[in-house]
C-alpha cells in the first residue's frame, strides 16, 4: 500500500508541482511548439522575410534524395547499433552471471564505458581506427586492407556503429545481468535434470524469461541510436565522407545550425518527434501487457 | 526402476566439511527418507545424487553403474523442488512435456504420457494454464507430474511439502506415498519433518552434522534409537532424558533424584556408578501416586483424547508426559513403563543395549 498524503486545498500541491511543470514547459513544450510552428514557415536566405508555407517543408523533404539517404542511413545505423549493443551485452551478461573468479572486477569494468562522455568515446575510437596512427587502422593496413574511414563511406559507417554500440553495451549489460540474476536457480536446475544442455537451457528457459527485459532494452536502444548518437558522429565523421554517415538527427543539425535553413530543420525535428512519440507509445503498451509471461 | 548406492560420499565447502562419508544402499522400488535438522547436509547429499553438486570424494551408483562423473541430464532422474521450480513462461502441458521433447519422443507419445500423469494427479483440466494461475497445491502436483512423465530411474524429493499449508501437506503426503507405491519408483525424499519421515519412508536416514546417525525402518528408529540425537529427533513430543548412574551390576539405574529404576530386559555392560542417560518417551510415563517421581506441573496441553503435561522434577530437570484423558492436579507423580526405558552412555550419547 502506498501512503496517501491528503492536502487541504489545492494551493500547496500546485506550488510543489510548479518547478517541475515550469521546467517541462520552458524546456520541452515551448521549444516543441516553436518547432512545429517553424516547420510551417520559410525564410529567405538573408532572414529578412518569412512566409507561411503550410506543409511544403515536409513535402520537399520527402522528395529530397539527401534526406531519404539520411533516413536510410538512420535505419542501417540504428538497427546495427541496437543489434550489436544488445547482442554483445547479452553475451557478456551471461558470462558474468557464471561463477567466475574476479567477477566483481569484471562487472565494474564493463559498466565504465557508460560514464565516458560521447566526445571522449569518439576520440578513443578515432585513435584506435585512425589509418596512420590507430592500432586497428595500422593492423588492417599490414594485412592488406585498404582502411581509411575518411574516404570510404562503408568503413566510416562501420566505425560509428561500433563506437555508438560500445557506449550502450554497459547500460544493456546491467539490465541483462539483473534479469539473469532474477531467474531462480532451481528453475535452471530443473531444466538441467530434465535433460537440457546449457545452450538449449539458454534458448528455451533463460531467453524467454529475459524477453521483457530484452524488449524494454530494444526500445531504449532504438531511441538511443536515433537521438543520442549526435556526439559520436559529430566527433568521428561529421556525417561524412560525403553524406555516408549522416543520420536524421545529424541532418537536423547540419540544416539548422550550419545551413541556417530553419524551416526544413524544424520540419525534420517534428518528424523525429513523431517517431519518438510512436516508440514510447509502443513501449508503454507492451510494458503493461508484458512479453511472454 | 533401479537401485541407488551411495558409497563413502564426502563433501567439503572450502575447509568446512559438510558430509563425513555417507554410505547408503537403496533397493529397487524402495522409498528412503533423509531426515535431519537444517544444516545437517541432507540437501547437499540429495544434490550430489542429482549431480547438481560434485562430491569431494566417494561415488554414486544408479543401477550399479557409476554416475559420479555424469551431468544431471545423463543420470535419468527426476527431482521435485521445494519451490516447485516450474518454468513460469510455459503452460502446465509444456512444463510436463519439456523433458520428453528434449528426448525427442514422438508427439503422440508425449501427449499420451502427459495425459496419463495429469489424470493420475487430477490436474487434467489445468493443462493450458500458466504456473502463476495455479494454487500452491496445484503447482506441487504439476511438479510431481513433470517428474512422473519422464519414467525416470529415480525420484528425488527436496522438501517438496514445506511450502504448503498444514492441511494440504498431510493430504499431499499421503498422495505421494500412494503414487510411489503404485509406480514402484526408487525414491529419495529429504525433509526436516519427522512426521513426514515416519509416514513416508520404507527406511529412514537420520542425519546429524554430516553423518548418518542411524539408518533403519521408521519403527526401528523409533523403538531403538542409536543415540540421544536420534532419540530426541524422532517422536513427538521429544523423548525425556534423565541423568543417572548404572548400579546393581548393570541391572538398574539410580536417577539423580535418588529413585531406582530396574531394567526389565537384562543387565547393561559397564562399571558400577558409570554415568548414563535414561531416555523415556512421554507416552511411557503414567501418573502413579504410589511409585512415581514427584513432579511439579507447569503446563497442561489438552488435545482431547489425551493431555500433554510439561513439568519438572525436584532438581529442575524438565519432563514431559502424554497421559490419556484430561489434566490432573498441580503436583503429581509420574512412573515409567520400565520395559520402555532407553539407556545411553552419558559421555558419548550412544545407545547401550543389554549385554
Amino acid at each position: 500500500m502506498r501512503k496517501k498524503v491528503i492536502f487541504r486545498g489545492v494551493t500547496l500541491p500546485y506550488l510543489l508541482l510548479a518547478p517541475q511543470l515550469l521546467i517541462t514547459l520552458v524546456f520541452f513544450f515551448w521549444p516543441a511548439g516553436m518547432a512545429v510552428w517553424q516547420s510551417t514557415l520559410r525564410e529567405d536566405a538573408f532572414g529578412l522575410s518569412t512566409e507561411f508555407v503550410a506543409f511544403e517543408n515536409f513535402t520537399d523533404l520527402f522528395r529530397d534524395p539527401i534526406y531519404l539517404n539520411a533516413a536510410w542511413n538512420t535505419v542501417v545505423f540504428s538497427s546495427a547499433v541496437t543489434a550489436l549493443a544488445l547482442g554483445s551485452a547479452l553475451f557478456l551478461a551471461v558470462q558474468a552471471d557464471k561463477h567466475i573468479r574476479g567477477a566483481r572486477v569484471y562487472k565494474t569494468l564493463l559498466i565504465w564505458p557508460y560514464a565516458v562522455a560521447p566526445a571522449l568515446a569518439a576520440v578513443l575510437w578515432l585513435f584506435i581506427f585512425h589509418p596512420s596512427i590507430g592500432l586497428v587502422g595500422k593492423a588492417l593496413a599490414v594485412i592488406g586492407v585498404e582502411w581509411d574511414f575518411r574516404l570510404n563511406g562503408g568503413q566510416a559507417m562501420t566505425m560509428v556503429i561500433i563506437a555508438a554500440a560500445w557506449k550502450q553495451v554497459s547500460y544493456n549489460f546491467i539490465f541483462f545481468l539483473a534479469g539473469l540474476q532474477s531467474i531462480p536457480t532451481s528453475v535452471l536446475e530443473a531444466a538441467a535434470i530434465d535433460g537440457a544442455r546449457p545452450i538449449r537451457r539458454f534458448w528455451t528457459v533463460i531467453f524467454p524469461l529475459l524477453s521483457p527485459t530484452a524488449f524494454f532494452l530494444l526500445v531504449v536502444n532504438l531511441v538511443y541510436a536515433f537521438f543520442d548518437t549526435f556526439g559520436v558522429i559529430h566527433a568521428l565523421t561529421r556525417g561524412g565522407p560525403g553524406n555516408a554517415t549522416e543520420t536524421l538527427i545529424y541532418k537536423v543539425y547540419v540544416d539548422g545550425v550550419q545551413n541556417l535553413n530553419f524551416g526544413s530543420s524544424a520540419a525534420q525535428s517534428v518528424i523525429l518527434m513523431v517517431i519518438v512519440i510512436g516508440l514510447t507509445a509502443v513501449q508503454f503498451r507492451f510494458i503493461e501487457r508484458r512479453v511472454h509471461y | 526402476m533401479a537401485s541407488l548406492d551411495i558409497q563413502g560420499v564426502t563433501k567439503s565447502f572450502g575447509t568446512t566439511k559438510v558430509l563425513h562419508g555417507i554410505d547408503l544402499a537403496i533397493h529397487d522400488g524402495e522409498m528412503v527418507v533423509i531426515v535431519g535438522a537444517s544444516g545437517c547436509g541432507k540437501s547437499t547429499l540429495l544434490r550430489i545424487v542429482a549431480g547438481l553438486e560434485t562430491a569431494t570424494s566417494g561415488a554414486v551408483l544408479i543401477d550399479k553403474v557409476d554416475v559420479t562423473p555424469l551431468e544431471p541430464a545423463d543420470r535419468d532422474i527426476a527431482m521435485v523442488f521445494q519451490t516447485y521450480a516450474l518454468y513460469p513462461h510455459m503452460s502446465v502441458f509444456d512444463n510436463m512435456a519439456y523433458g520428453l521433447k528434449i528426448r525427442r519422443l514422438p508427439k503422440a507419445e508425449i501427449a499420451a504420457r502427459v495425459k496419463e500423469a495429469a489424470d493420475l494427479l487430477s490436474i487434467g483440466q489445468l493443462l493450458e494454464r500458466k504456473p502463476r494461475q495455479l494454487s500452491g497445491g496445484q503447482r506441487q502436483r504439476v511438479a510431481m507430474g513433470r517428474a512422473i512423465v519422464r519414467h525416470p530411474k529415480l525420484f528425488l524429493f527436496d522438501e517438496p511439502l514445506s511450502n504448503l499449508d498444514a492441511k494440504l501437506r498431510v493430504q499431499m503426503r499421503a498422495e505421494i506415498r500412494r503414487l510411489q507405491k503404485r509406480l514402484r519408483v526408487t525414491s529419495l525424499f529429504v525433509t526436516h519433518d519427522q512426521v513426514e519421515a515416519m509416514t513416508l519412508g520404507d527406511r529412514l536416514v537420520v542425519m546429524h552434522e554430516g553423518r548418518a546417525a542411524q539408518i533403519g525402518t521408521p519403527m526401528e528408529v523409533w523403538a531403538r534409537p542409536a543415540d540421544t540425537y536420534v532419540a530426541s529427533f524422532i517422536g513427538s513430543p521429544a523423548m525425556n532424558f534423565l541423568p543417572a548412574t548404572l548400579t546393581e551390576g548393570g541391572h538398574a539405574a539410580r536417577l539423580a533424584g535418588g529413585a531406582l529404576w530396574r531394567f526389565t530386559d537384562g543387565a547393561r555392560p559397564g562399571r558400577e556408578g558409570a554415568a548414563i542417560t535414561i531416555g523415556i518417551r512421554p507416552e511411557h510415563l503414567m501418573p502413579d501416586a504410589a511409585e512415581g517421581l514427584p513432579v511439579t506441573l507447569e503446563l497442561a496441553e489438552p488435545l482431547g483424547s489425551e493431555t500433554v503435561l510439561h513439568a519438572h522434577l525436584a532438581d529442575g530437570t524438565p519432563i514431559t508426559a502424554r497421559v490419556p484423558g484430561a489434566a490432573a492436579a498441580d503436583t503429581l507423580s509420574l512412573a515409567p513403563d520400565l520395559a520402555a526405558l532407553h539407556v545411553f552412555d552419558a559421555a558419548t550419547g550412544k545407545r547401550i543395549d543389554p549385554a
